[in-house]
């Protein structure tokens, strides 16, 4: 690390191992803080214990259930957000009157906290899936459509004007230009906002909520069980890691024109 | 009426019939409130006969890629106008091919999906439109590359590719903006060879914009010298060197004398040029 020069590549093995070391040196300090008797128990877990409680979590109180319907609420107002959202995204970038009449209020509207419509929500939906699903989608929606129309705006207007002296007409531009000129930022901008569906889906069930992760964490708070709710965050942590790497993954396989 | 007289009269005495006409086009720019347009392009005549090949030479700014956009469509005249075949040029259409300066093949098509772009957009059946693919890429010497990514091409391939999917379409006429601008010395002389080797054998009518004096008299049959602030046409230079052209030419007493005398057309103006800043 000290040898490196500024932006100089380095080894995949060396790079594997530096960020592994970091997950270690982390693990380690909790370690010290809490075995070593630093921080009162009450506080915060050892890792040990913590172990064991994410053990008796999804062994004995059905966590795994929890686990999949957290997912399952994730992916549905995500989906249901990008549905919506990319292809007004799109007409947005490529028509300058559709984005007139929709930027300032996106504008506007992205900037409201998915967090604070969650009592309002609760008082229109209820505490049903309903309610998960909008917060979702609210926190996700209006974030897509704007960096959805950022991109395709941003397509080369050389390329545009390339396609209309081979005989494209305006829709042809649009489907077979603009949409695959973007693609690959779209996944971008979906695999960015699919992590922020993550903190509005674990907010929406710390309040009113009977299952789920969320649900989980503030359940172990009355208890003062440390060790579940950390259990809780690091498995929160590692879908998310999983799910990034897959959109990486599928990315990569789909847009290999921008790779290699 | 002012139209009606340019339909009749014969203005121009050429032996063919002039496939592209460009009547009194001129561009302006606005510069900001209360200030005078700049004028990019002075009211231009011009008129190219069916299978000439043209250059237009001038310096950056003398407004021939502007007067070569406008043919394209893609630039709107301030005055005048375009006629292809009689027809008036009202936006860009397959009727005239383009190859830009910058790399613009479509980097998420393979190099026959890039030739192949104009023929599926007018609908021609995917086994018509595959014979037409291999045999450009073929002409344009890239068999063997025809499932590249154009990241994995140099940039002389690219612009090979730009020509063969401009061809592919069957354009009327071929536009070029500095095809070569952007490729080193040698790769540019190979590439002149290469587009003099298709116009001899097919005989498409080129416009081809170049700032490269030597560049403009090998290809063209005709060349036009424009001049900066404002855009005008200067000269209007026949070339009569014999087809085919080898490279060996560029060293001919002929080709020597006509690099002269051009590069004091162009020299005077960039001299003016140079001192207005």
């Amino acid at each position: 690390m000290l040898m490196s020069r500024p932006l100089e590549p380095i080894a995949l093995a060396w790079r594997v191992a530096l960020g592994f070391s970091f997950f270690v040196l982390f693990v380690a300090t909790w370690s010290i803080a809490t075995l070593g008797g630093f921080v009162s128990k009450t506080f915060l877990a050892d890792p040990i214990t913590m172990v064991q409680d994410g053990w008796t979590l999804l062994t004995r109180f059905g966590f795994v259930a929890d686990i999949a319907i957290t997912i399952s609420r994730v992916l549905g107002g995500f989906l249901i957000a990008s549905i919506i959202a990319v292809p007004i995204g799109i007409l947005m970038g490529a028509y300058k009157p559709v984005e007139a009449f929709f930027e300032p209020f996106v504008s506007f509207a992205r900037y409201l906290p998915a967090s604070a419509f969650i009592p309002l929500l609760i008082l229109w939906a209820g505490i049903g899936e309903t309610q998960k699903l909008l917060v979702i989608f609210i926190g996700s929606v209006f974030q897509i459509i704007l960096m959805v129309a950022v991109s395709v705006g941003s397509t080369r207007r050389d390329l545009v004007e390339a396609a209309y002296t081979l005989g494209a007409r305006d829709r042809g531009v649009v489907q077979r230009v603009l949409i695959p000129a973007s693609a690959p930022d779209i996944a971008e901008i979906l695999r960015l906002v699919l992590g922020w569906a993550w903190t509005y889906v674990i907010v929406a069930e710390l309040i009113g909520s009977s299952s789920g992760i969320g649900h989980m964490i503030i359940d172990s708070q009355a208890l003062l069980a440390t060790g579940q709710m950390i259990f809780g965050i690091i498995v929160i942590g590692l879908i998310g890691l999983v799910s990034d790497f897959l959109f990486k993954m599928v990315n990569k396989k789909f847009f290999r024109w921008r790779l290699t | 009426m002012i139209d009606q007289i340019i339909n009749t009269v014969p203005a121009f005495s050429t032996k063919a019939p002039a496939k592209l006409l460009v009547e009194g086009v001129s561009r302006q720019f606005s510069s900001g409130r209360g200030r005078a347009p700049i004028r990019a392009l002075e009211p231009t005549d011009l008129a190219i006969s069916e299978n000439d090949f043209i250059t237009i030479l001038g310096p950056s700014g003398c407004g021939k890629s502007t007067l070569l956009r406008i043919v394209a469509g893609l630039a709107k005249p301030t005055a005048g106008r375009v006629l292809l075949g009689g027809r008036p040029v009202t936006g860009p259409g397959p009727d005239r091919g383009m190859v830009f300066q910058s790399y613009t093949l479509f980097p998420w098509l393979t190099v026959a999906e890039n030739i192949a772009f104009g023929l599926r957009e007018r609908g021609t059946p995917a086994k018509r439109r595959s014979e037409i693919v291999s045999a450009f890429v073929s002409k344009v010497g890239l068999s063997g590359f025809e499932s590249h990514y154009p990241m994995q091409l140099s940039g002389g391939m690219q612009q090979r590719t730009a020509i063969a999917r401009a061809l592919a379409n069957d354009p009327e006429i071929l536009l070029l903006d500095e095809p070569f601008g952007a490729l080193d010395n040698q790769t540019r002389g190979l590439m002149q060879e290469l587009l003099l080797g298709i116009w001899e054998r097919e005989r498409k009518t080129v416009i081809f914009v170049t700032h490269d004096i030597e560049e403009a008299i090998f290809m063209a049959s005709r060349v036009i010298v424009m001049t900066a602030r404002p855009g005008r046409i200067k000269a209007d230079i026949a070339v009569n060197l014999p087809h085919p052209r080898h490279y060996t030419i560029k060293t001919s007493p002929e080709f020597l004398r006509l690099k002269e005398q051009l590069t004091e057309e162009i020299r005077a103006e960039a001299v003016m040029a140079a001192l207005e800043h």
